[in-house]
């Protein structure tokens, strides 16, 4: 059997399973996730949620999901054909390609690559091509204005992501997810992540996060008041599901990323306890509980009000972090607090 | 024909018929979808190179924001397909004679191409070996040490090139209502309601 494996045949079937295996796990949590949002919504707003199909409602997104293949594909007059099938593709695979990099234990990955930080970075940078494709493709002026709004708002908040990350790379001295946690293995359990000095850079990526992934308060480019449904007005059926779920899929993917940068991976929050996987997945479970909870309770930003946070506050604010990050890592300023190669971590 | 071998073979098909494909398109927006296919190619060939930091700042940059920036400018146009075409007939004479003599000349160029004798060596070593330093690391290293004076020198060009870009655009208009968000921050209940007692048969009057 190790034998096989060492061959070429035999690599290129392991990783098919081993791509298989993320590719599963992301699309049954994300099954999940769509029932568990929209309970969450409804225990706020003392409603009971879904509850009708399969025991307490659970088996609701299965049913959503097959009444959207079977729906016929109505295709609009006039729409640009390729580009128009392109756009929801593109938005679900380039949602589903970040996770390559992702590990969820330790070497548990897809691909150990060095620059997997900025991998993630460059697939977030792509998923508003899915957007603006299929808010251009569609002959329609609401779903048009849908997709510049979206355009315009994911390149502001990139920058301030990518200023936030990059005070993580000068902490750790590396753009590998598994160098960044083992940064935050110090012995001091829950104190040792970066939390604690990226203090300010956690509420600044979640909110960018928020602004990224479309999500209310900033879901701009589908706010049905102004936009009916925004770039996804002229969709229905299977391409619709695709888009919807890449937007899951996304907002999954920035889960997994804040428990990763901030939060210590699978490291046990108290110095004793077994790492792993576990924890791993009960940060990601809590933080899109977070992002839950913000849709249910925070209204809707207006345009201008997004556009002035992303460029006249964030973006400011995470240069001048940056700034202050590398001079506290190069004078390893409280022993090497910003500075983890310092400490041996 | 080892998997490297297909696989830049691949990514150079596609980069090559992608940009074709940019000049050959009728639509514009088409035309930028393929110029993105292009820088990813282009990419993926940083990437068998052994260049990851530089494939993965090519997607950032070009295809994540100047990408997105020139479809954002070409779905404005509203363009006349026909028109364009009939353009194109007059102009061709004209265009084809400027593409050979381009031609020509780069022609004479490479013919009489000469190359310093350390060149070579220069080319295959342009940074330490990648078993020793990483290179995002050896890139680092270049930039910011060797070169720093001329990469400063690069950003302040690039300083004065954005201001004189925000100077020659910045218009202040006196007919356009403006959102005052720090005014619309210190408003409290106070200032912006009024309670009264309204007594039944008189309104406010």
């Amino acid at each position: 059997m190790n034998e096989f494996l060492n061959t070429g045949l035999g690599i290129t079937l392991l990783i098919a399973a081993q791509s298989l295996l993320v590719v599963a796990f992301v699309m049954i949590s994300l099954v999940f996730l769509v029932y568990a949002d929209r309970k969450v919504w409804a225990a706020v707003q003392m409603r009971r949620g879904p509850n009708v199909v399969g025991p307490w409602g659970l088996l609701q997104t299965f049913a959503d999901a097959i009444k959207f293949v079977v729906k016929e594909v109505v295709i609009p007059a006039g729409v640009d054909r390729p580009v128009y099938f392109l756009a929801p593709l593109l938005s679900f695979v380039l949602a589903m390609l970040a996770w390559a990099v992702i590990p969820f234990n330790d070497g548990w990955v897809l691909a150990d690559i060095n620059v997997a930080i900025l991998f993630v970075f460059a697939i977030a940078a792509l998923e508003v091509y899915g957007v603006i494709m299929g808010g251009w493709a569609s002959n329609s002026k609401y779903a048009f204005l849908g997709s510049l709004r979206s355009a315009a708002q994911m390149i502001s908040y990139d920058v301030s992501l990518g200023l936030i990350i990059i005070g993580i790379i000068i902490s750790t001295g590396s753009m590998n997810f598994g160098a960044i946690v083992a940064a935050q293995d110090t012995g001091w359990g829950l104190l040792g992540w970066y939390w604690l000095p990226h203090l300010p850079m956690v509420v600044l990526f979640f909110i960018s996060a928020l602004a990224e992934t479309n999500r209310p308060p900033f879901d701009l480019p589908e706010a049905e008041s102004e936009l009916v449904a925004g770039f996804m007005v002229e969709y229905g059926s299977t391409p619709y599901l695709l888009f919807m779920a890449g937007e899951y899929i996304a907002i999954f993917l920035m889960c997994a990323l804040i428990s990763l940068l901030f939060f210590g991976g699978w490291l046990s929050p108290i110095p004793g306890l077994p790492d792993g996987f576990h924890w791993m997945f009960l940060k990601m479970a809590f933080f899109f509980f977070l992002f839950a909870m913000v849709k249910a309770i925070v209204p809707r930003y207006r345009y201008d009000q997004l556009m002035r946070i992303g460029w006249k506050v964030f973006l400011p604010f995470s240069l001048g972090w940056v700034v202050l990050v590398a001079f506290l890592a190069k004078f390893e300023v409280a022993g090497g607090f910003w500075a983890r190669w310092a400490i041996g971590g | 024909m080892g998997v490297a071998d297909i696989t830049f073979y691949a990514f150079a098909a596609t980069l090559l018929t992608a940009g074709f494909l940019v000049t050959v398109s009728r639509n514009p927006v088409h035309s930028v979808l393929w110029l993105i296919l292009t820088f990813l190619s282009a990419a993926g060939m940083f990437v068998l190179l052994g260049a990851e930091f530089i494939a993965m700042l090519l997607i950032i940059v070009y295809v994540g924001a100047v990408a997105v920036l020139f479809l954002f400018v070409v779905m404005m146009l509203d363009i006349d397909f026909a028109a364009l075409r009939g353009e194109m007939a007059r102009y061709f004479p004209i265009a084809s004679i400027i593409g050979i003599v381009l031609l020509m000349q780069m022609a004479l160029l490479f013919g009489s191409w000469q190359e310093a004798e350390v060149a070579r060596d220069l080319r295959q070593a342009p940074t330490p070996d990648l078993n020793e330093v990483h290179n995002t690391k050896a890139l680092g290293m270049i930039i910011y040490d060797q070169y720093f004076l001329l990469f400063q020198v690069a950003g302040l060009i690039l300083l004065v090139a954005m201001i004189g870009a925000i100077v020659l655009t910045l218009r202040h208009r006196k007919d356009v209502k403006r959102q005052n968000v720090v005014a619309q921050m210190h408003r409290d209940p106070a200032k912006a309601m009024e309670l009264k007692d309204v007594k039944p048969g008189q309104g406010l009057g």
